[in-house]
Formats: structure tokens, sequence, C-alpha cells
């Protein structure tokens, strides 16, 4: 494992057709802490978030970069970038077990006992013990949207990127899942950018706040 | 912004990248082939072990299949010959098939080694030079064919053989009829018409340009035209005064026709199908002893019978050619062969089998080739050959096309 | 690689529809140096204008071609907007894309039997009820309005538009559309025409012109279901073609260059009637009446449910022929049954039915191949290939088979390549792959490309995706799309003709050789034979992939 790096994005602005989605954005999250971007529909929030993972449509023209750490990102095909997401849904793939979908996650290079032993524990972690060959379809929504977290944090990434996970729980899922999914990013020491549009997402972050808005400069820092 | 021409581009350098190695590889590395006529029979049919012969020949039958297939048996066991029969809907199919091949410059190598041809057909193949021969001097079963005995043997349509083309077999216009519905039946084109208009929408003929039905319009014409000796020559500026009485004929015809002539059955099986069904109660067939084989294959009532016209019917000889750039000649020309023999001719003229008649002279066959064809079951429905009245020969092919370009102005659409 | 799967399949198509069309365009303008023509000139094009019927023959082709589009379309949709989250749209669903197996030639043998005058209908109610002791002699079929042929298009188009809007409604979001627009008080049809529709079309659009260009020149189907004297162009151009006089080989290819022409035409009046519609689709929309296409909506459900019938009684009436000896007007069953038909049949059925099993299979493979890689490779680059090269996709589907076959067939002979496997599998794969490409572009590029997303960033590289995660996701439209493909294949007759040079024969090929022969019990044995191929196609397309994914309920329908 490698050492927690601090996520910082600097003076980036993304471009559709010419016209820039948001003014340029500058950001650091250190290792452990969480930033909530926020603002209105279209305002470019999950674009942001494609293009730290490198899943940017090619129509999309990017200024300024980003790096984790030392590490620069720009470039970087998404699967040699170590950053994780999660969506608004839990996109946990419907063909494969509960513990195929986790051991999806697992980094490549592990003996079979390793992999069947990270998946058990990780399974325990999220009180789905004995669910590996349970079809993900049948699991409520609070055990999927662990199940999901947890895959993503089984592939060891360096951050931890969030598009409204918790926008389409119920209110008591919504707080349960969200200290969950928190507790194990900073656990793990994970910079962690959560984009929302529900300000009480913002609050249980802790962290900085940014809003995007279009066509002025992003506001700074404000608690 | 990506480039909207871009695959197109790929494409074609894609294209040309494949078909380059591809044209490379079709110049022809070939040996010089003897010259199959002159060559001793026996050279032939030793060079014929081991072939392959593509015969393509119509597949409409089963009657038809199933001889093929037994002919296949007999050339695999006797002389190492695998025959393959490539179903034709239609002979032309093999004509354009090698004309391709000449277009492309395949004079070797070509895909067809037999065709089962007449006619036009043979005329177009002849005159474009598409075919191999002469094959009379050579395969030693022509020699039990009498010309003289059986003129359309040579003669194709009026047009000449010159060897071009191998006899198999012969036919003869003939008229089934459901004996259970026609008490008389007709015994001339003109009495036709008076059967059917006393019948009206019971007889129809197949449309042109099917076979059948252009036949039985050149049948009528015979019966009909002032001087039918002109029929044997190039149809020319006579072709209306010789024609008008046709189409008063048909004038008259058509309106107690089937849908009063305004429509036809498209081929001569159609037609049969509708006599089985008791739609129409005459039919015409090109083959004498069909009926009695239709019976026997449950495809017609055993009610039906033929009758011929005191006047006469058409009747001609269908054949077998070899094309000019069959790769298997020697295999062609002992199947062809075969095709010719006594055991093949007796076998294809069994009512059971195939009723097709013999293109063979008695005469020259020896008294066990002769037994061969004594005793042939005839079936119910086909006339004894005494029985069949004269053969009229083919008219010249021009008033084939022109009768038809006609007919379809006049009737056809 | 991937990145040369678009031009090397485009490739695959423009080479023989461009020598193929070059080959008929040449001739039509006198030039065929193997039959001495050797100078250009009008000729053909005088021959053509002046053979008796041309210009009856043309408007026969445009009447039957867009009337049995239309009314394809109209049935579609009419039962689509009464139907639409009915248990029987789910069992049409069902139903119609089995259908589409169906090879059409045999079904239009069957339809002709079913509806002649001495046909099963008629002997069904003879003399009986009718009092007909003999076969009326009326024009029932073939009849003189070219109907009959009307009816087997369409019954051969439905299932395939159906299968298309099916596509189409799943990416457009239908069901809240309408949810909308009924609780704006719009009644059920009228909202489905007036708010989904329009939303739909684009995605059918490509679909609706492959119809009409095939309708205005079918060939097999028109020449079993019009009358001797009423042919449409396809079957003067066929007439042409087989004409023993050689020089009729220049007509023809006048022929199949207007055929061109008159497909072209047809694209242009639907394209012409499509303005219209909008046009005054767009006036009745707006006037905000609630109601008005319930009852025009429930007679196309009818209609659709007559079609489909007739369709599989036809299908029933040729199996069994398959099973009778004697079957005589006007016995509405066999008066004789056997088996001995299909005995007879079984043996010589083996070799052409592997030929047609080995073909369809891999010609579906390669298709699916090509056509993944083209999709993977588009989705990789994050673009889609531009209009003019998808047309190209489609151009065998678009130019009238019989305009460009001989011209590709003299390609493949100079090159020595008529009568291989590979040849065949290459003519087939030219209309499998436009097929495949409709029946999978679109479940490929509906597939929620977060799941791909989420995947790369667990770690896994596109190959990993492609294979671990987009490929078993897609494995019911990939399972369907290779049962279309392989049903596709296994109709082909032209192309088999023209690539497997009698070489290599299908049960298509001998089916229609047989034909000739009129023998109904033959044929309705090759019928079977050749509707059963595709049709367990289609069953072990959608069996698989349920029982691989049994305990997978996120897998279930509607992926």
């Amino acid at each position: 494992m490698t050492a927690p790096a601090t996520l910082h994005l600097e003076a980036v602005e993304i471009a559709l057709g010419g016209r820039a989605l948001f003014a340029p954005l500058s950001l650091s999250v250190a290792p452990g802490e969480t930033a909530t971007v926020m603002g209105p529909s279209g305002s470019g929030k999950s674009t942001l978030l494609a293009y730290l993972c490198g899943t940017l449509a090619p129509a999309f023209s990017v200024a300024g970069r980003a790096r984790l750490g030392e590490r620069a990102l720009d470039g970087l095909a998404p699967e040699r970038r170590r950053v994780g997401i999660l969506f608004q849904d839990d996109l946990l793939f419907p063909h494969l077990s509960v513990g195929e979908n986790l051991a999806f996650g697992l980094p490549p290079g592990l003996d079979r006992e390793e992999r069947t032993r990270r998946v058990g524990e990780a399974l325990a972690d999220a009180q789905l013990d004995g669910f590996e060959d349970r079809d993900p379809a049948t699991l409520s929504g609070g055990q999927r949207a662990r199940a999901a977290c947890l895959r993503t944090l089984l592939a060891e990434p360096q951050a931890l990127l969030l598009d409204e996970p918790f926008s389409k729980l119920d209110a008591a899922l919504k707080d349960r899942f969200r200290r969950f999914v928190f507790e194990h990013a900073s656990a793990r020491r994970l910079p962690t950018l959560l984009v929302t549009h529900d300000p009480s997402d913002a609050q249980a972050a802790g962290g900085a706040v940014v809003t995007l808005q279009k066509g002025s400069e992003a506001q700074g820092p404000a608690r | 912004m990506p480039n909207r021409l871009s695959p197109l581009k790929r494409a074609a350098a894609v294209a040309l990248a494949l078909a380059a190695p591809l044209a490379a590889a079709s110049v022809p590395a070939q040996a010089e082939e003897p010259r199959w006529t002159e060559t001793p029979w026996s050279a032939v049919a030793q060079r014929a072990a081991g072939g392959q012969v593509y015969w393509n020949a119509w597949g409409g039958s089963e009657a038809t299949n199933d001889y093929i297939r037994w002919v296949a048996d007999r050339l695999e066991e006797r002389h190492d010959i695998e025959l393959i029969h490539v179903k034709l809907t239609d002979t032309a199919e093999a004509v354009r098939k090698v004309l391709a091949e000449k277009s492309a410059g395949r004079d070797d190598d070509g895909s067809v080694d037999l065709i089962w041809i007449n006619g036009e057909n043979f005329k177009a193949m002849k005159d474009a030079g598409l075919l191999f021969g002469p094959l009379d001097e050579i395969l030693p079963n022509f020699a039990l064919i009498d010309p003289e005995e059986k003129p359309t043997t040579v003669i194709d349509f009026t047009v000449p053989t010159e060897g071009l083309e191998a006899p198999w077999g012969m036919a003869k216009i003939v008229f089934p009829y459901d004996a259970s519905r026609v008490a008389q039946t007709p015994a001339s084109t003109r009495e036709l018409l008076r059967w059917a208009e006393a019948n009206p929408g019971r007889f129809t003929y197949p449309a042109p340009p099917d076979f059948t039905g252009s036949t039985f319009l050149k049948q009528a014409l015979y019966a009909l035209a002032e001087d039918p000796a002109v029929l044997l020559d190039p149809a020319g500026e006579n072709f209306e005064a010789v024609t008008a009485p046709l189409w008063a004929y048909l004038d008259a015809l058509h309106p107690v026709m089937w849908r009063a002539g305004r429509d036809f059955p498209k081929s001569s099986a159609d037609q049969i199908r509708m006599l089985d069904n008791a739609v129409i109660d005459i039919a015409i067939s090109f083959n004498p002893a069909e009926a009695s084989a239709l019976i026997a294959q449950g495809r017609l009532p055993e009610t039906v019978r033929t009758f011929v016209f005191d006047e006469g019917t058409i009747g001609n000889t269908h054949f077998v050619a070899i094309p000019y750039n069959s790769p298997n000649k020697p295999a062609a020309m002992v199947t062809a062969n075969f095709l010719m023999s006594p055991e093949a001719q007796a076998k294809k003229q069994n009512a059971e089998v195939w009723g097709d008649q013999t293109v063979l002279s008695f005469s020259r066959l020896s008294p066990e080739a002769r037994a061969l064809f004594e005793d042939l079951p005839r079936g119910p429905a086909t006339l004894p050959p005494d029985e069949l009245g004269p053969t009229l020969p083919e008219p010249h092919p021009t008033w084939m096309t022109r009768i038809e370009e006609r007919w379809l102005a006049r009737y056809g659409a | 690689m991937l990145a040369l799967a678009p031009g090397l399949t485009l490739s695959l198509f423009l080479v023989p529809v461009a020598a193929g069309l070059a080959g008929a365009a040449a001739p039509a303008f006198g030039y065929l140096p193997a039959l001495g023509g050797d100078t250009f000139s009008l000729e053909p094009w005088r021959r053509f204008a002046a053979y008796p019927g041309v210009a009856g023959a043309i408007a026969a082709s445009l009447w039957t071609g867009l009337a049995a589009a239309a009314l394809s379309f109209a049935l579609t949709i009419g039962f689509a907007a009464a139907c639409h989250q009915t248990r029987l749209f789910a069992l049409m669903r069902r139903l119609l894309s089995p259908l589409l197996a169906v090879p059409h030639a045999a079904f239009a043998i069957g339809l002709a039997f079913l509806l002649a005058p001495s046909g099963w209908l008629m002997r069904a109610l003879s003399p009986w009820a009718t009092g007909f002791e003999t076969p009326p002699d009326i024009a029932l079929s073939p009849d003189p309005f070219g109907l009959n042929l009307i009816l087997a298009l369409t019954v051969k188009e439905t299932p395939f538009l159906f299968l298309m809007l099916l596509g189409a409604l799943n990416q457009v979001q239908a069901e809240k559309t309408l949810a909308v627009a009924r609780s704006l008080g719009y009644r059920p049809a009228t909202a489905w025409l007036k708010c989904v529709l329009p939303l739909v079309y684009r995605q059918m659009r490509l679909p609706i012109f492959a119809a009409v260009a095939f309708s205005v020149s079918v060939v097999d189907v028109a020449l079993l279901l019009t009358g001797a004297t009423q042919p449409t162009l396809s079957l003067l151009i066929l007439r042409w073609a087989n004409d023993p006089d050689l020089s009729f080989q220049f007509l023809a290819a006048a022929g199949a260059c207007a055929q061109i022409l008159v497909a072209l035409g047809a694209l242009a009046a639907w394209a012409a009637a499509e303005r219209l519609v909008a046009r005054l689709g767009r006036g009745w929309t707006a006037a905000g009446r609630r109601a008005g296409a319930e009852t025009a909506a429930r007679i196309a459900t009818g209609g659709l449910l007559v079609v489909t019938g007739v369709g599989l009684v036809a299908l029933v009436g040729m199996a069994i022929w398959s099973l009778a000896w004697r079957w005589r007007w006007p016995d509405a069953l066999p008066g004789e049954w056997s088996l001995r038909i299909w005995t007879r049949t079984a043996g010589e059925a083996a070799e052409p039915g592997l030929t047609t099993l080995i073909v369809g299979v891999l010609a579906a493979l390669i298709a699916l191949a090509l056509v993944l890689a083209c999709l993977e490779s588009e989705d990789r680059k994050g673009r889609r290939p531009s209009t003019r090269a998808l047309w190209l996709l489609y151009t065998p589907l678009i130019v009238p088979q019989v305009a460009f076959l001989f011209g590709a067939q003299v390609l493949l002979v100079s090159v020595g390549l008529q009568g291989t496997w590979g040849a065949l599998i290459w003519a087939h794969l030219l209309f499998v792959l436009p097929y495949l490409f409709l029946a999978l572009s679109e479940p490929f590029r509906k597939l929620d490309p977060r799941y791909a997303r989420t995947a790369l960033c667990l770690g896994a590289g596109p190959n990993r995706v492609f294979w671990r995660i987009k490929a078993p996701m897609l494995l019911r439209p990939i399972a369907i799309a290779l049962a279309v493909g392989f049903a596709v294949s296994v109709g082909e007759y032209l192309p088999t003709v023209f690539a497997g040079g009698g070489r290599l024969t299908t049960l298509t090929t001998e089916a229609v050789a047989r034909a000739g022969g009129g023998d109904r019990r033959l044929i309705g044995v090759f019928a079977v034979l050749q509707a059963a191929l595709p049709l367990l196609g289609f069953l072990a397309a959608t069996a698989a992939p349920a029982w691989i994914y049994r305990r997978r309920r996120g897998m279930r329908e509607g992926l």
C-alpha cells in the first residue's frame, strides 16, 4: 500500500463546444478529509468527477490539471489512476454474485485464498456475512449500497469520488450509509471529493464546501 | 472534431490491400491440356477416373433427381467418377455462370462440367462459343443413335447440333386430362376451341415464356398456319401474315379459358396441380409418361389419361453438353456416354423411374440391349407408341422469340 | 486492431457493392465484352422502354412495396399505441421475433395455398357452405391488385419493424412520457401517437427504409404471389436474366439499374410522405384533442393479430403438407397421410442442412465479432460513426440484390473464389451484418455507461471491462442478435446461388430448386426444415441466457 496522498485540482476548467461549464476550480483535499462540491443541476459536478476518473467524453476540453500527491492524473488511463468512485446507484454488476462483485475490485496478483479472505472480511465489515453467493438483486437498498462501497474500497484506491451516492436512499438509511462511507474513507486516509446538491450531505462530510456556479468565478472555500 | 470521412478512406485502403494479393493469385498457371476430342476413347476413359463432374441440371422433379442419383452411383462404382448434381431452377443459370466465367477470363477452370440443355439455351451457348466438342466422333454410344430415324437428335430446334451436345431423352407434347370429367377429348387444335367453348373455364396453358406454354403456341401455329413449312426457316417479314391465324384463334380461346384468359399458370407444374385439384380438366405435358409417373407419386388422380391431336404434336430431344472451360472434360465425356448407354436409357424409360423416351434406335441395338426395353412398365396414363401420333419438329427459334414478345404485348401485361 | 474494425467492416461492404453495381451498370449501357458488347450505347435502355408492360411492372413494384411498408408500419405503431404496457404487448414481443425467422418463400407458398380458390380456406368451406363442387374460377390468389403480395410482405415486415420499435422504445423512456401525457387527460393510444411516436420514429427510420427497399424489389415472394400477367419489375428482371437469348443480359442489366431507381424513388416518396405526415401530425398534436386515435389503434391491433394469425396458419398448412401423400380439393385435411416424403428427403437434406448450419453460425459469429468490435471501438473513442458511414453498412439492404449480385459474382469468379466456403460466408455476411448491427447497436449503446466507468475505476483495463462486464451484461441481446443473424443467413437465396456457384448448397437453395416442381409435400418438408433451424436458434437464444442467469434477478428482461 502506498502512502496517503493529497488530491490537488489546479485551475481545472471544463468546456463543451467552446463554452466553459464552470470557472477554473482549484482545490486540495488532504488524506482523510472530505471536500464537497455543490451546484445546481447542469453545473458540471458529475463532469468534474468524470474528468478526475478519466472517463470524460472526448467532446469535452479541459484546461488545468489534477494531481494525486506528486502523481499527475491527466492523460492516465482510468484503470491506472487508482481513483475510486461511487454513483447515485450502487451499480453492482447484475450478472455477478455479491462475492464476485467484490472480488472484481480486488487488485490482481493475489492468490485465491487471499482473495476469498479479503472478500469475506469486507462482507463482514458491511454486515453481509456469508453473502458471497447471493444475487445482488435480492439485497436491500442499504445492503447494496454498502456492498458497492466496499467493492470500491477493495480496489485500494488512493482517492474516493462520491457522485451523490446518498441521494436515492431514504432518510434513515441515508444517515447510516453516509456515516459508513465517511468512516471507511477516513480510516483509510483517503482524500474524498463529494458532489451533491443536498446541503445535509455537505454538513455530514464536514470538510470544505465549494459551490460551482455557471459563468462566474467559483467561490472560495467556506464553512 | 472527428473526421467524418475517415472510415471511408480507411475502408478503401483496406479494400485495396485485400484485393491486391487476390488479383495476383488469379493468374492461372495451367499446363497445356490434350485435345480430348482427338484422343483415343480408352485414353479419355482412363483419365476420367478420379474426376469430379458438376452436372448443372434442373432440380424441380424428384423423379429426375432420383434418376441422377442412380447415375451417380453407377459412375462411382464403375469409373470412379464423382457426379454432383447442381440443382437449377432454370437452365439459364448455368449458361450465365459460364458466361460470367468467360467475362472473368476463367477459360480452363470453370465450375460447370455438364449441362442438361436444349433449344434456345443450346443455341445461345453455341453462338457464344461456350461449348466443348464435337462429341459425336468420340463418344462410342453415339453409334447407337440413328439420326435418320430420330432427326431431332441432331437438329435441335432447327439448329444443327454439330456434335456439341449428346442426346439424352425425347420429349413430346401430350394432353393429360381427367377422364372422370371429360368424356370426349378434342382431336385437334380447332376442336380444342370448340371444347373450351362448351366447357368454359376448364382449360388453360402456362404463360409464355414458360417452355410448355410457348410450345403449345407453336403447336397451335402449326395447325393454323397456311403453310407450316415456313416455320423451319427464320421468322422474317412474313411474321405478321403467318401468325395472324394464331392471334385470331387465341382471341377466341382466351375468353372461354380459366379466368377468361386474364391470368395463366406460371409453369407446367402449376398447371398439373390445377388438374389435380379439378380447377381445370385438360392440361399440357412435355413428357408422354409424366402423367403416369405423377399418378404413381400421388400427385394426380388415378382417373387421369392422356391424348394427342390427330394432326400431331411437337416433339424434341433434350441433351447434355460440356462447357468449353470444364476442368473435368474426360469425366464429363464418360458421363455423357453412360447417359446414352442402353442400360441408362432403359432405366430412364421405365415409367416407375421417370418415363422419358429413349434416344436410341432399336435397329442399332444388340438383342441383349433391346431386351432391356421390352416389357418396361408403361403406366396407366401413357399412350402406347403407336397411338402417340405424328411428331412435329420445333420451328426455328426466332419464331419462339417473336411469338413470346407478341404474346406478352397482346395478353401479358 | 480494434481501431481498424469500422474500416475493415465497411470495406467488406463497399467492395462487393461497388463491384456489383459496376457489373450491372456497364452492360446496362451496352458494355459486356463476353457477349460482344464492347462499345457503350443506349440500346439496352431503348429495349427496356419498349418491352411490353414495363410501366405496369414499375407501377406494380411501387404500389405493392409502398403499400406493404405503409401497412406494416401502421399495424406496428397502431398496435403499440393501443397495447403498449399490456399483457398482449408482452406476448407479441415473444411471438413475433421467432416469426421473423421463418423463411419468407416457404411462407409465401403457404399463403398461396391458404388463399387460392382451390386452397385451404375454400376447401374448409366447400362444398357444404359454398356449394362449389369444383374450385371457383375467381381471382383470389394471385389477385390482379397485388393484395396477396402486400399481405405476405406485411407478414414479413411487421415483426421486423416491431422488433426495431422495441429497441427504440427502450431508449426514450416511453413509460414516463406516456404517464405524463395520460395525466394530462390524453387517452392511451392518442397519448402514444402524439408523444411517443415522434420520439421513436427517428430510430425506426433506417429499418423502415430497409423494409421499403426490400418490398419494392423482392423476387421470391413476388414470384409466388403475383399473377403471370402482372409481374413486378423484379420479376421482369429475373425473366430477362433467365432468357436463353443471351442478348437479354443487357436488358436485365438495364432493368437492374432501373430497379435501383425505383427503390430510390420509393424511398423519396416515403420521405415526402414523412414530411407531410409530420406537418399534419404537429397540427393534430397541438390541437389538444385528448382522444381520436383509439378506434384506429384498435383496428390496427386487430389487423396485426389477423396478419400474425394468417402467417401462422400458412406455416401450419405447409407442415401438414409435409405429412400428406394425397391432399386434393375439396378435402380440408389430407386424404392420405404418409411419412414417405420425409424419409426420402431426410438423407438428401442432411448435407445442405449441415452447410446451412455451418455458414449460418460462422456468418453470425463473424458478424457479431465485427459489430462488437465496431461498437466497442466507437465507445472507446467516445463517438458514433457519422451518418454517412453508417448508411454504407446498410447498402446491401437498400440496393436491390438482383442489381449487384451478378457483378459481385464476376468479382468472385475472377479471383477464383466462387464456390468456396469463404465466398459463401462473405456473401451471407453482407446481409447478416446489417441486421445484426440493427439488432445489437441499440442495446449496446443503451447499456448504462456507469457500469463500465465503475469497472474502469476499480482498476480493470478496457479489455477486461469488455469481457467481464459489458459482454456478459449484454448476453441476452447478443444471443438474440446471433439468432437474428443466423435466421437471415438461413433465408438467403440469391447470395447463396451466386457465391456458392452450385458447389455449396443450403436448405434454401435446395428448397427453391424443388419449388419449381410444384410438389407441395416436398416444399412442405423443406419449409419445416428451413423454419426449424432459425426457430431452434431463437429458442436457444432465449433459453441460454435465461438458464445462465437463472439466479440473477437483475438480468431478467428489460436490460
